[in-house]
C-alpha cells in the first residue's frame, strides 16, 4: 500500500507541475487568441480571482468569514483611482470638487499624484484596515458569526461614507474619466496588453504566496484554528495573532485587485464596494472549493463567465440563479466544485484499485467545529 | 430643548423598529445558532401582505370599513410571515443547525430569491400604502414639539409585542420548552421536549414578528422589494450589542443604537453618524465582547 501512494504522490507531483505549467502558458498566450473585449473581460476576472485567493485563506483556511471584502478591494481600487483621477486632471482639480467647491485638493487625496505611492497605499490602507478591525475584534475572541455581521455592517459605513462625502470621493458616481497610466494612454492595445500580463503576474504571485502560507507551518495553524481554535490556544499559540495576520494579507490582496480591476474598468464607484459585491466574493469561494487554492480561482473565474453570460441576457433570472446557488452550495455542496473533482477522482481510483487513504473525505473535526454557540 | 426632545423620541420610533426585527433574530439565533440573512425579506413580507390588504378592503368593502383595514392587516403580516418562516424552516434551516456560517449564507440566497420574486409581482418600483385616517396627525406636547400619531402607535405596538414575547417566554408552556431547548438542547430533548418542534415553531414566532415590523414600515414610508436590506444590518448590530438570548439585552441594545444613531446623525452628517455608531460598538465589544448581556455558559467550542 505505502508504495502505491508514495508512487501516487510523486506521479501527482508531476501531474501537477504539469497542470500548473500549462494553466500559466494558456493565461500568458491569451492576447494571442482572445478578442480585446474577450481579454478585457478575462482580465477582469483574474483580478477578482485574487480577491478569492485571499478570501480563501481567511475563510476556507482559517474559518473567518469576512464579508467585508468589498471594501479593501474597493480602497484598492479608490486608491488607483485617485491616482487616475490627478493624472487625467493634469494639475488642476479633478472635476468633481470642483462642482462641489472645493478650492484646493485636500491634504489625503497629495500623496497620489505619484504613481509608486498610490500604489504602495492601495495595499498599504486595506491591509492595515483589516489589521486594525482584526486587532480590535480577534483579540477579544470576537468570533464566528459576530466578526461576520461587523464587517458586513463595516461595507455599509464604508460605502455611506463615499456616497456622502461627495467633494472628496466623487459621491455615487465615483471616480471615473481616466486617460493616462504613466504617460501612455489606457486605452490602447498596448496598454491594455500589458495590463493583462500585470493581472497575469499579480495573479500567479498572489497564488504562490498563498500556497506558500498554506504549506508552510503557519498554513497548519491556520487549518488547527479553524478546526478547533481552543485546542491550538491550549496548544500555546495565540490564535488572534494568526488570525490578524491572515485579515490582513487577505485585506491586501483584495486592495491589489481593486487596483487592477480599476485599470482594467474605468471606473470605480460605491456600489462596486458595496453588500452584494462582497457577498458575491464569498460565493466565489464557496462554489469553487473553500479551502483549496485552486478551488477559489475555478470558482471566481467560473461564476463571473456564468454572470457575464446569463446577467446580460436575463438581469432576473440572475439573482434567482444567483440565490440559488448560494443554497445548494451550502447545503449540499460543502466542498464546492474543487470538492466534486476530488471525489469523482476518488472514486475512480477506488474502481481502479489505487486507494489512497489520507485523501478520503474531511477529517470528522471538521464537521463539528463550526459550533459556535 | 424642543430640538432635544424631537430629536429623543425620534431616536426611541428608530429603536422600536428595530427592537421588533431584531427580536425574532437573537432568540432564533441564541436557539438555534442560525443566522437568519432572509429575515429582512420577512418585513418585505409583511410590507406587501399590508399593501394586499390595502387593496382587498379598497376593492371590496365599503369606503367606511377602509380605516379598520390596518388592524386586519396587521394580522396578515403576521400570519403570512409566520407560515413562510415555517415553511422556511422545514425546508432548508433544519440542515443547517450547528453551521451558523452555512446557515448565513444559505439564508441570504434565500432572500436573494425571494427579493426577486418580490420584484417580478409587484415591480421594482416602491408602492404606497395610505395609512388610517386615524394615525393621521400628531399630538401636541407643547410649542414646537408634536409627535406623529403613526410613530407613537408603531411604538405602543412594540411594546405590546414586546409584552406579549415576554409572557409567552416566561409563562406559557411552549415558550418555557424553547427556554429550555435554549438553554440545554440535549438535556431538553432527553426529557422529551420535541427540540425539532420548538425550532420551527420559534424560527415561525421569529419571522411573523418581523412581518408585523414589514406591516408597521408601511405607515412611515413606501415599500419596496429592498425594504428590508435597509434595516438588517442595523438589526443584526442590535444582536451583537445586546447579546444572545436575552430580551432585556435585545432591548438595550436597540435603544442604544436607535438612540445614538439619532443623536449622532443630527450632530453630524447622516453618513458620519454611522461611522461613529459603528466606532462606539466596537468600542464597547472591547469590554463586553459577547453583548450586553449574554447567556453563561460553560461550553468551549
Amino acid at each position: 500500500m505505502t508504495g502505491w501512494t508514495g508512487l501516487w504522490s510523486d506521479r501527482r507531483r508531476v501531474w501537477l507541475l504539469l497542470g500548473y505549467a500549462a494553466a500559466a502558458a494558456a493565461l500568458f498566450a491569451a492576447p494571442l487568441y482572445l478578442s480585446d473585449f474577450r481579454l478585457n473581460l478575462l482580465a477582469k476576472f483574474l483580478a477578482f480571482a485574487i480577491v478569492a485567493l485571499g478570501l480563501d485563506l481567511l475563510w476556507g483556511y482559517t474559518g473567518v468569514l469576512s464579508l467585508g471584502h468589498g471594501v479593501f478591494f474597493g480602497l484598492g481600487a479608490y486608491a488607483m483611482g485617485m491616482h487616475l483621477k490627478l493624472t487625467a486632471s493634469g494639475g488642476r482639480l479633478p472635476d468633481f470638487m470642483d462642482w462641489s467647491g472645493l478650492a484646493k485638493l485636500p491634504w489625503f487625496w497629495q500623496p497620489f499624484k505619484y504613481f509608486p505611492v498610490a500604489v504602495l497605499l492601495g495595499i498599504l490602507i486595506p491591509s492595515l484596515l483589516a489589521l486594525f478591525l482584526g486587532f480590535f475584534t480577534f483579540r477579544n475572541r470576537i468570533k464566528g458569526v459576530y466578526f461576520t455581521i461587523l464587517t458586513q455592517a463595516l461595507v455599509i459605513i464604508v460605502t455611506t461614507l463615499f456616497v456622502g462625502q461627495q467633494a472628496y470621493t466623487g459621491g455615487t458616481n465615483g471616480l471615473t474619466g481616466f486617460t493616462k497610466l504613466l504617460g501612455s494612454p489606457l486605452r490602447s492595445d498596448s496598454m491594455k496588453t500589458a495590463l493583462y500580463l500585470a493581472t497575469v503576474i499579480a495573479l500567479i504571485a498572489a497564488y504562490a504566496l498563498c500556497r506558500y502560507l498554506t504549506k508552510s507551518r503557519m498554513g497548519k495553524v491556520l487549518r488547527a484554528i479553524r478546526d478547533g481554535e481552543n485546542r491550538v490556544r491550549f496548544l500555546g499559540y495565540n490564535p488572534a495573532t494568526y488570525q490578524m495576520a491572515t485579515f490582513a494579507v487577505s485585506g491586501a490582496l483584495a486592495g491589489l485587485a481593486g487596483m487592477l480591476f480599476v485599470l482594467h474598468v474605468g471606473i470605480i464607484s460605491p456600489s462596486m464596494m458595496g453588500i452584494v459585491p462582497s457577498i458575491e466574493m464569498i460565493l466565489w469561494v464557496a462554489i469553487g472549493g473553500r479551502g483549496t487554492l485552486v478551488g477559489a480561482l475555478i470558482g471566481a473565474l467560473a461564476l463571473n463567465y456564468a454572470k457575464s453570460g446569463l446577467s446580460e441576457a436575463y438581469p432576473e433570472i440572475w439573482t434567482i440563479f444567483l440565490g440559488l446557488l448560494f443554497i445548494v452550495v451550502t447545503v449540499f455542496l460543502p466542498g464546492g466544485i474543487a470538492g466534486l473533482i476530488r471525489k469523482g477522482a476518488e472514486s475512480l481510483r477506488n474502481k481502479t484499485g489505487r486507494r489512497n487513504e489520507h485523501e478520503s473525505g474531511v477529517h470528522p473535526v471538521l464537521r463539528g467545529s463550526n459550533r459556535s454557540v | 430643548m424642543e430640538m432635544w426632545i424631537t430629536q429623543l423620541f425620534n431616536g426611541l420610533s428608530v429603536s422600536s423598529i428595530l427592537l421588533l426585527i431584531a427580536l425574532g433574530l437573537s432568540i432564533t439565533f441564541g436557539l438555534m445558532g442560525v443566522i437568519n440573512m432572509a429575515h429582512g425579506e420577512f418585513i418585505m413580507i409583511g410590507s406587501y401582505a399590508a399593501y394586499l390588504t390595502q387593496n382587498l378592503f379598497k376593492e371590496l368593502l365599503p369606503k367606511s370599513a377602509f380605516d379598520s383595514y390596518f388592524l386586519v392587516a396587521l394580522l396578515a403580516s403576521f400570519l403570512v410571515a409566520f407560515a413562510i418562516g415555517y415553511l422556511l424552516e422545514i425546508l432548508l434551516i433544519r440542515h443547517l443547525y450547528g453551521r451558523p456560517l452555512d446557515s448565513l449564507l444559505a439564508t441570504w440566497g434565500v432572500g436573494l430569491v425571494l427579493q426577486q420574486i418580490a420584484r417580478s409581482i409587484f415591480g421594482a418600483p416602491n408602492v404606497a400604502v395610505n395609512s388610517p385616517s386615524w394615525l393621521n396627525g400628531g399630538l401636541h406636547v407643547m410649542d414646537g414639539i408634536d409627535l406623529p400619531y403613526k410613530r407613537l402607535f408603531i411604538i405602543a405596538l412594540v411594546a405590546i409585542c414586546l409584552a406579549a414575547m415576554y409572557v409567552y417566554i416566561n409563562r406559557s408552556h411552549s415558550g418555557r420548552r424553547m427556554r429550555a431547548v435554549m438553554q440545554n438542547r440535549e438535556m431538553a430533548a432527553c426529557l422529551g421536549i420535541s427540540t425539532r418542534r420548538v425550532d420551527g415553531m420559534t424560527f415561525a414566532i421569529g419571522s411573523g414578528i418581523a412581518g408585523i415590523a414589514g406591516c408597521a414600515l408601511t405607515l412611515i414610508g413606501p415599500i419596496g422589494p429592498n425594504i428590508g436590506t435597509y434595516y438588517i444590518v442595523d438589526a443584526f448590530m442590535v444582536v451583537v450589542l445586546g447579546g444572545v438570548g436575552k430580551l432585556v439585552g435585545t432591548v438595550l441594545g436597540a435603544l442604544g443604537i436607535g438612540v445614538f444613531n439619532t443623536m449622532f446623525e443630527w450632530w453630524s452628517t447622516a453618513s458620519l453618524g454611522k461611522v461613529f455608531v459603528f466606532i462606539c460598538i466596537v468600542a464597547f465589544l472591547q469590554w463586553k465582547p459577547k453583548g450586553l448581556f449574554a447567556v453563561r455558559t460553560r461550553q468551549l467550542d
